[in-house]
């Protein structure tokens, strides 16, 4: 059963970190052992719990926009072929600039509070979300548009209709490599500048020696990234369903 | 309905510098004619060309109807693939057209015409969980919807096993007796069976096959319809040599 390799996978994960602890006695403030950072954990429970809060908003408000403004360009650029011509070097040129070079830039203009974190994941993720729906949109079986054609289809009821539908699954694809890449913009975003979030929370324990904390936050971060990615994982197979008109298995 | 045009085709295609065919087509209104020949002829490109669709290729003449009107929205199409969208319903497929116009469809109409092809109970389905057969039925209640006088049909019925093949051959006769039919096809049977008139088409010319004289929709095992077919076959069979 999936859960018990995935708990068997841990168990052993954690076990490994152990070993790891006595072999090389290494001192607590460099590699704490996992009951130290559960023990750390436990203790500052709280002030995880908000940070981590913090986090996900923003990961998830990213996330949001960033898709809404893909599936619109995505839209834009396979309706018009100028604006596919003019705006897919654009885009492309973007991809070239370093996000995370512009963070410092970002939390000069939208602040230290969330906005500059929500804005890094939505730079980030706008690309694979555009980049996967268009090329869903456009690889479209020609059949379908001969078809319709002859049918006397409007343009956009054509992509209303049958594209849109159509390209979910390439959606889904571009959902799933934007669920990898939102948090790190967050935590990219956080650890720039920040007084709050689970990036800001690891920079804050570093830099006072709670390495057991630090480990926490990590651990907290992974486990959002990963609540995540199997619920957008879920929402990508229900579209796969949907476009191919299967019932749930 | 007014009675369905005939079809005039004249004229030279051209893919670059090769000749694909040079054709003087002349197709009856309200009756079904068969086109057949070989692969590659430019059989499909004639109903596209009509169609309006892209053809990879240059047209010098002409086509028209014998009525004089233009063909826009009078002709509807069945290919080989049922294309039926697979997140709709069976009866969504079938108005999809009006949909795709931006029409308020006729669900009442929609649903006679799926009791119409046998696929009344399917109606809420999804195509995938059909068969082979009931989704060309389900593609040719969304044909029928479309209410054209002119109807093409590229190889329809070819992916078919051959006992849903003669079934949905009748079928397709019933529903479209009152039509201007042009059917393409690689099967002589197919063409002895359904056809008012058969053309057969080379590079060079189309021909017009003699068809047997009884009425179509013929008996698949009368002797007029098995010497046509063998006849058409051995045909083509040298053309092809």
């Amino acid at each position: 059963m999936r859960f018990w390799d995935t708990l068997l996978a841990l168990l052993i994960g954690l076990a490994l970190w152990q070993v790891l602890v006595i072999v090389t006695d290494a001192p607590h403030f460099i590699l704490p052992s996992p009951w130290r950072v559960a023990q750390a954990a436990y203790k500052s429970h709280l002030i995880i719990a908000e940070n981590a809060w913090v986090t996900a908003i923003e990961v998830m408000v990213g996330l949001l926009i960033g898709t809404v403004l893909g599936v619109t360009t995505a839209i834009q650029l396979a309706m018009s072929k100028t604006a596919e011509r003019l705006m897919l070097p654009i885009l492309v040129f973007t991809q070239a600039v370093p996000v995370f070079a512009l963070a410092p830039l970002l939390t000069l203009w939208f602040g230290y509070g969330m906005g500059s974190k929500i804005v890094m994941t939505v730079l980030i993720i706008y690309f694979p979300v555009t980049s996967a729906f268009h090329d869903g949109l456009t690889r479209i079986d020609s059949g379908y548009r001969d078809l319709s054609i002859s049918m006397g289809a409007d343009k956009w009821k054509f992509m209303q209709h049958i594209q849109i539908p159509q390209a979910l699954p390439s959606l889904g694809t571009g959902l799933r490599l934007a669920a990898v890449y939102a948090p790190i913009g967050a935590v990219i975003g956080e650890w720039v500048g920040a007084s709050k979030g689970l990036g800001y929370l690891m920079l804050l324990a570093n830099g006072r020696a709670k390495i057991d904390l630090m480990f926490a936050s990590l651990i907290v971060l992974a486990c959002l990234t990963v609540i995540l990615h199997i619920a957008v994982g879920m929402l990508a197979n229900k579209l796969n369903r949907y476009a191919q008109g299967t019932p749930k298995p | 309905m007014k009675k369905s045009p005939g079809i005039i085709l004249k004229g030279q295609h051209r893919i670059g510098d090769r000749v694909l065919f040079n054709t003087d087509l002349h197709i009856p209104g309200a009756q079904w004619t068969c086109l057949l020949g070989r692969s590659g002829v430019g059989k499909s490109t004639i109903l596209r060309l009509i169609l309006g669709l892209e053809t990879g290729g240059v047209f010098s003449g002409s086509f028209a109807a014998t009525d004089g009107a233009p063909f826009a929205g009078r002709i509807s199409y069945m290919a080989q693939s049922d294309l039926l969208l697979p997140w709709l319903s069976v009866l969504d497929n079938v108005f999809i057209g009006a949909r795709l116009r931006g029409e308020a469809p006729n669900v009442d109409r929609a649903r006679d015409l799926l009791h119409r092809v046998g696929l009344s109970d399917y109606a809420d389905q999804k195509p995938a969980t059909l068969s082979g057969g009931m989704r060309q039925r389900a593609a040719l209640a969304r044909t029928l919807f479309e209410d054209r006088p002119i109807v093409f049909l590229d190889e329809p019925f070819s992916a078919l096993d051959a006992g849903t093949r003669a079934d949905m051959q009748e079928l397709a006769t019933d529903v479209l007796h009152d039509r201007t039919v042009l059917l393409i096809t690689h099967d002589p049977a197919e063409a002895a069976r359904l056809a008012h008139q058969i053309i057969v088409m080379s590079a060079q010319e189309t021909q017009n096959w003699p068809v047997p004289e009884t009425a179509a929709l013929r008996d698949i095992n009368a002797a007029e319809t098995l010497a046509c077919q063998a006849q058409l076959l051995a045909y083509l069979r040298r053309s092809a040599a």
